[in-house]
């Protein structure tokens, strides 16, 4: 807190408690404090921030304002969509952290007053900050696709780009589905959460089919003319679902083909192209995307809808204190992924500590590791390590990559295990247990 | 809100620092280890079932390991050796360093007693000398055994045994000598031994 003494301080925000009616603040008080840090969002960038602030210096006040009881990871629920895993295998709660002391406020943080330094919630009233972190995910742009909104998703056309309800649903029309039935996926143009998610998703939903009703088709309607992981994607469709011949499992169209969808048709289940109508007996329509609602409602975007941020610590550049991690933030060339949350909260959970003890913030190195599974047994993976330039992130030169299009079958059997190792580790990382 | 004098100092020398062509400096050692957690567990704990435990290996085998990992002629891996290569020498030894220092978590796994009591036997008779303490030791270039994942364990001696990870002389000759006498089994006894360590 430079400039502002303890005592000072709390006169400043005890003022702001009186004021407000529920006075959460007097609540953050309570302990000997160094800095009361806010967060805004419970899922990968937020708990994990969260739990690493505590494990730097205990003495931090750390809150996590979050809308549900519990966080369901996007990563492995297309193991879900599948049947190859239970919903709730993917579903985590705040126990860990609050046994740390961290506080968590099950709210809606509908905005951030960046002067007066409090985030504005619908139930509970103002909440004071010291420093404030943004980890709200992505929003949807639901008015690039006519006809598909909010409820339509929740009810008949799943996104399932929110892991949850809507996973749920979409494993449920599958084993509704009759064989000889058609799935049609469309993935969302760039940039968006998940580079490699949609196309694992149709290895997930094509695995589901080959065992269950080997008669339907996967179309995938493309926004994209090229995807992540494309090369080793469309090998493993070849090896096991029979790509590029006529009893293919999967079709992909792309973008300049046809691919770009317009709209949806919700009462003839069908799905409108730029060219060509499609009807599918089940839909998963993934809208093109901008960063979560409270960083419009914040000022903290750009024109893009993303929030650029210094890259050494992820403070905004459009308000001072208030920190923007995860897929939200402007953190190219880190991909918006759960492995780049994670790493992007650590860091600044570091760089929040230092500034909160008048320290400078240290030198940021990050890490991104993605695994998709085309199989049970066949793991593929994505990896890059990253430092910092004096400006931006920036790739190491000679690191990362993808698994080698040669690799033995031996090899995508073990970078399938690998991959479930990872979810094990990283979830314990995030919430703690 | 009043800047003092610390801080302002501590801006302009930022403000210099970035100013400048090259970035100086190395990541510390914790956030560095930190960048590890999503696949090998907080503070190099993993939960398993496949990637390794760090926590707690010698600096030594730690350092060994990565360095090889960059070497396309060195350790075979799915993953590593691509991530390898984004660290410095100074980088690796920074995070040997933290991992050598935490106290490793021993799981429970499941296990074959009856193996498992067979492999303890065998440990004691081909691995004691450089594997100390049960495998509960990580000296030097000897890994953590006791406790490691039996999956990791699995795929490790694989790759010793099958030629695509070479063994030290030493190991050689008693890996060799324990199959020639024990047969094929003897392995996995061995690894449901240091399985069931807690």
């Amino acid at each position: 807190m430079s400039g502002i003494s303890r005592r000072n301080f709390i006169q400043i925000t005890g003022g702001a408690a009186a004021v407000s009616t529920m006075g959460f603040s007097n609540i953050l008080l309570a302990g000997k404090s160094a800095g009361n840090v806010v967060i805004i969002g419970g899922g990968v960038g937020g708990a994990t921030a969260a739990r690493y602030i505590k494990r730097a210096d205990p003495a931090v006040n750390v809150t996590i304002i979050e809308p549900n009881a519990n966080y369901y990871t996007c990563f492995m629920s297309n193991e879900v969509i599948s049947g190859e895993r239970s919903l709730d295998s993917i579903k985590f709660g705040y126990k860990n952290l609050e046994s740390m002391g961290v506080k968590i406020v099950q709210d809606y943080a509908s905005n951030i007053d960046a002067k007066k330094k409090h985030v504005v919630t619908k139930k509970s009233g103002n909440i004071a900050y010291d420093r404030c972190i943004v980890s709200p995910g992505v929003d949807f742009k639901w008015e690039t696709i006519g006809g598909y909104d909010a409820e339509v998703a929740a009810n008949q056309i799943p996104h399932a780009w929110k892991a949850g309800p809507q996973t749920a649903l979409l494993h449920k029309q599958l084993q509704a589905m009759k064989d000889g039935g058609t799935v049609i996926i469309a993935p969302p143009p760039n940039p968006f959460r998940c580079p490699p998610g949609p196309y694992e998703r149709a290895c997930q939903i094509a695995h589901y089919l080959k065992n269950n009703k080997p008669k339907s088709k996967i179309l995938i309607l493309d926004a994209k003319d090229k995807f992540s992981k494309q090369g080793l994607f469309m090998q493993g469709w070849k090896k096991h679902y029979g790509y590029g011949t006529d009893n293919s499992l999967i079709e992909w169209v792309k973008g300049a083909e046809g691919g770009i969808i317009e709209g949806v048709n919700a009462k003839t289940n069908t799905v409108i192209g730029s060219v060509d109508e499609y009807k599918g007996d089940v839909i998963n329509v993934i809208p093109a995307q901008k960063a979560g609602k409270i960083a419009f409602n914040a000022g903290l975007v750009n024109d893009k809808g993303w929030c650029p941020v210094n890259q050494q610590t992820f403070e905004s550049t459009m308000h001072k204190d208030v920190y923007v991690i995860g897929d939200s933030s402007v953190a190219s060339p880190l991909p918006k992924s759960g492995y780049s949350a994670n790493s992007e909260a650590k860091v600044c959970a570091a760089a929040v500590v230092a500034s909160l003890q008048g320290k400078p913030a240290g030198i940021p190195t990050l890490v991104n590791t993605c695994y998709s599974l085309i199989t049970p047994d066949d793991g593929i993976s994505v990896a890059m390590v990253y430092n910092f330039d004096g400006k931006k992130i920036q790739k190491v030169k000679g690191s990362g990559g993808l698994t080698p299009m040669d690799s033995s079958e031996a090899v995508r059997k073990r970078e399938a295990r690998y991959a479930h190792s990872w979810f094990n580790n990283i979830t314990s990382d995030i919430f703690g247990g | 809100m009043k800047l003092n004098k610390k801080v302002l100092g501590l801006i302009v020398l930022g403000g210099l620092a970035v100013s400048g062509n090259s970035w100086a400096g190395t990541a510390s050692a914790l956030d560095l280890a930190n960048t590890c957690a999503g696949c090998h567990g907080t503070d190099g704990n993993s939960t398993g079932p496949a990637t390794p435990t760090l926590a707690g290996i010698s600096s030594e085998y730690f350092k060994e390991a990565m360095l090889n990992y960059q070497d396309p002629e060195g350790r075979y891996s799915t993953i590593m050796s691509r991530i390898a290569k984004g660290y410095t020498e100074e980088e690796i030894d920074l995070m040997a360093g933290y991992f050598a220092k935490q106290k490793m978590n021993r799981p429970d796994q499941h296990f074959d007693k009856k193996q498992a009591k067979a492999g303890a036997k065998l440990h004691k008779k081909y691995c004691e000398k450089c594997h100390e303490d049960g495998g509960r030791s990580s000296e030097d270039d000897a890994g953590m055994l006791a406790g490691q994942w039996m999956e990791y364990l699995e795929f490790t001696m694989a790759d010793f045994t099958g030629g695509k990870r070479e063994m030290t002389k030493k190991m050689k000759k008693k890996v060799q000598k324990m199959e020639k006498d024990k047969g094929a089994n003897a392995m996995n006894e061995l690894i449901q031994y240091y399985g069931s360590q807690k």
